[in-house]
């Protein structure tokens, strides 16, 4: 509760620094309040509480998860700066939208009514359509945001309608209340189709097959620093809504509900997989490789009693090899007009420490041994055999060994192939994040109990 | 208001719920002119409201009505953005024909 009303504090200070014209102090100011903010999170770890009749819970839960979001973000404002560097006057409105769209994050992951899961879903969705078409001159960028516009009010429509029909049969929009009066009294039939249609939605806002169209081309027109943003934090916030949607709503998951989770799962590791092996632009490769990782982390529902840490493994080892891997990205790209795969060319030989980060985010993505999407996926296929799913976790470990085909492409590029241009000068805050991030991973890797045990 | 709602039944009210929503699904998937998708997404909400009434006074329950508040504001906030993404496409533009966008293809 403190946590958010820090946050949403933090952002209209940003928004006042430019009416004090204090531009420049903005990023650090708000990098060591996200920092403080952090703090707030982990003593709010240990003490669970309910606010305003039930609207946020304040749990192991979402103070684990929150504070993912609130590293996550830490993150991507501090490359804000050299990314803006041309739009140094509208530096306040960027940062200011990050911090809303993470107060709509954290809103999500603590919801305890779904009055406030739908504003939580609504703050983030419209942040990241403004952040989608935020380079308004390119018209790949308007493009973008008008495709994640449509398709994302559309999703958020039928997940209306879906909390609509609960309402209809429970008469109540609190979720302890819906999941204690669904398991007693004869249901109308409009709940399981409510049920379904939030489902449906969610799974729209995590891009899972067969609603998954909208994030390639999104991912692709959006800016760079948006893309890295979608690809982490966002798609990070929707797995664990839905997770603790299902959770709450409906602990004990029928077996039908179970085949779909199987089969989405399947779908979406399979087609992202497979679009992703012909894809030469690094950004569009990037966002069919989110897809299949969406199909992994569905894999969670299925054993959904105790998978809440593993989750928080998979999503926490998947997010931070992304950002490592942006930060490369936004370096590469930087001076670039698209992220065509010939512009990593030589990148090993102008500028290795880059090059070996991003091989060992796209190695951890792989989940290729000591870095942490290795551990996530071991652990993640442990619980799927014990929930008794061998052919599901037999297809997942094929994906895998597909996976590492179009991760090698990349890798291959940057090693083998001659540099078509001279080195240009690196700024230091992308080797720290990109540092950071990737020894946050591997010390993940290392570590895994730390977070496996906080749920 | 009970009376009226008893009398009607609140099957149909569901009916003409879906239907109006059914309405927007369909404007969203065929139309291609952007402003006609908007006000199709808008009718989406609003039939959703709609219900979201009609459920609140089958309940006799104000949480639904409340509940019309939140979506309203947030469908004002959504399409402002809509319409100001839509304002700088067709700078660059010069139309809002949603065929016209096919620049990321792959």
């Amino acid at each position: 509760m403190n946590t958010l009303i820090a946050i949403i504090g933090l952002g209209i200070l940003c928004l006042l620094f430019e009416i004090f014209d204090a531009r420049k102090a903005i990023i650090p100011i708000v990098v060591i309040g996200l920092l403080a903010i952090l703090g707030l999170d982990i003593s709010e770890y240990n003490n669970p509480n309910t606010y305003y009749n039930n609207m946020l819970i304040v749990g192991k839960f979402s103070s684990g998860f929150s504070g993912l979001f609130i590293i996550l973000t830490i993150f991507l404002v501090s490359l804000s700066h050299k990314f803006y560097e041309n739009h140094q006057t509208k530096i306040s409105d960027f940062i200011a939208i990050k911090i809303f769209l993470l107060a709509g994050a954290v809103a999500m992951v603590s919801f305890g009514n779904l009055a406030m899961f739908f504003l939580g879903i609504e703050v983030l969705s419209i942040a990241l359509y403004v952040l989608a078409s935020s380079n308004r001159l390119s018209i790949k960028s308007n493009e973008a945001g008008l495709k994640y516009f449509l398709m994302g009010s559309f999703a958020s429509g039928i997940i209306l309608f879906g909390i609509c029909l609960i309402y209809g049969a429970m008469g109540s929009f609190d979720v302890t209340e819906i999941s204690e009066l669904s398991r007693s009294a004869e249901l109308p039939i409009w709940f399981p189709i409510g049920i379904v249609l939030v489902f449906i939605g969610m799974l729209f806002k995590i891009a899972a097959v067969p609603f998954h169209f909208w994030a390639p081309d999104v991912y692709e027109g959006s800016p760079a620093l948006t893309t890295a943003l979608m690809s982490t934090l966002a798609k990070v916030v929707a797995v664990a809504t839905l997770y603790k949607l299902v959770k709450t709503m409906n602990a004990d998951i029928s077996p039908a509900f179970q085949l779909i989770i199987v089969i989405v799962s399947i779908a979406s590791m399979t087609v992202g997989n497979i679009m992703a092996l012909r894809q030469v632009n690094v950004k569009r490769m990037l966002a069919f490789s989110g897809i299949s990782h969406a199909g992994f982390m569905l894999m969670t529902l299925l054993s959904i009693s105790k998978s809440s840490g593993t989750l928080l493994y998979y999503t926490s080892a998947y997010a931070l090899a992304g950002i490592a891997a942006f930060s490369v990205i936004l370096y590469v790209c930087k001076t670039k007009e698209n992220e065509d795969i010939t512009n990593f060319h030589g990148l090993g030989k102008n500028n290795p420490l880059m090059a070996a980060i991003l091989t060992a985010s796209l190695l951890s993505m792989a989940g290729i041994p000591v870095f942490g999407g290795f551990f996530a996926k071991l652990f993640l296929f442990n619980q799927a055999i014990q929930a008794e799913f061998i052919a599901l976790v037999i297809i997942a470990v094929i994906n895998s060994i597909i996976s590492v085909g179009y991760y090698f492409k990349l890798i291959l590029a940057m090693y083998t192939k001659e540099p078509n241009e001279t080195k240009i000068p690196t700024p230091t805050v992308y080797y720290a994040v990109a540092v950071i991030a990737i020894v946050l991973n591997i010390a993940l890797g290392l570590f895994p109990s730390f977070v496996l045990d906080l749920l | 208001m009970t009376n009226i709602l008893n009398e009607i039944g609140i099957e149909n009210y569901i009916f003409l719920s879906v239907i109006l929503f059914c309405i927007g699904v369909f404007g969203v998937l065929y139309r291609r002119n952007a402003i006609i998708v908007f006000m199709s997404i808008e009718i989406m909400l609003n039939a959703v409201n709609l219900l979201f009434v009609a459920f609140s006074t089958y309940h006799q329950d104000a949480q639904g009505q409340v509940f019309v508040f939140f979506s309203m504001a947030v469908a004002a906030a959504e399409v402002a953005v809509g319409l100001a993404i839509l304002v700088s496409i067709f700078r660059n533009l010069g139309s809002i024909d949603i065929n016209n966008l096919k620049n990321l293809k792959g």
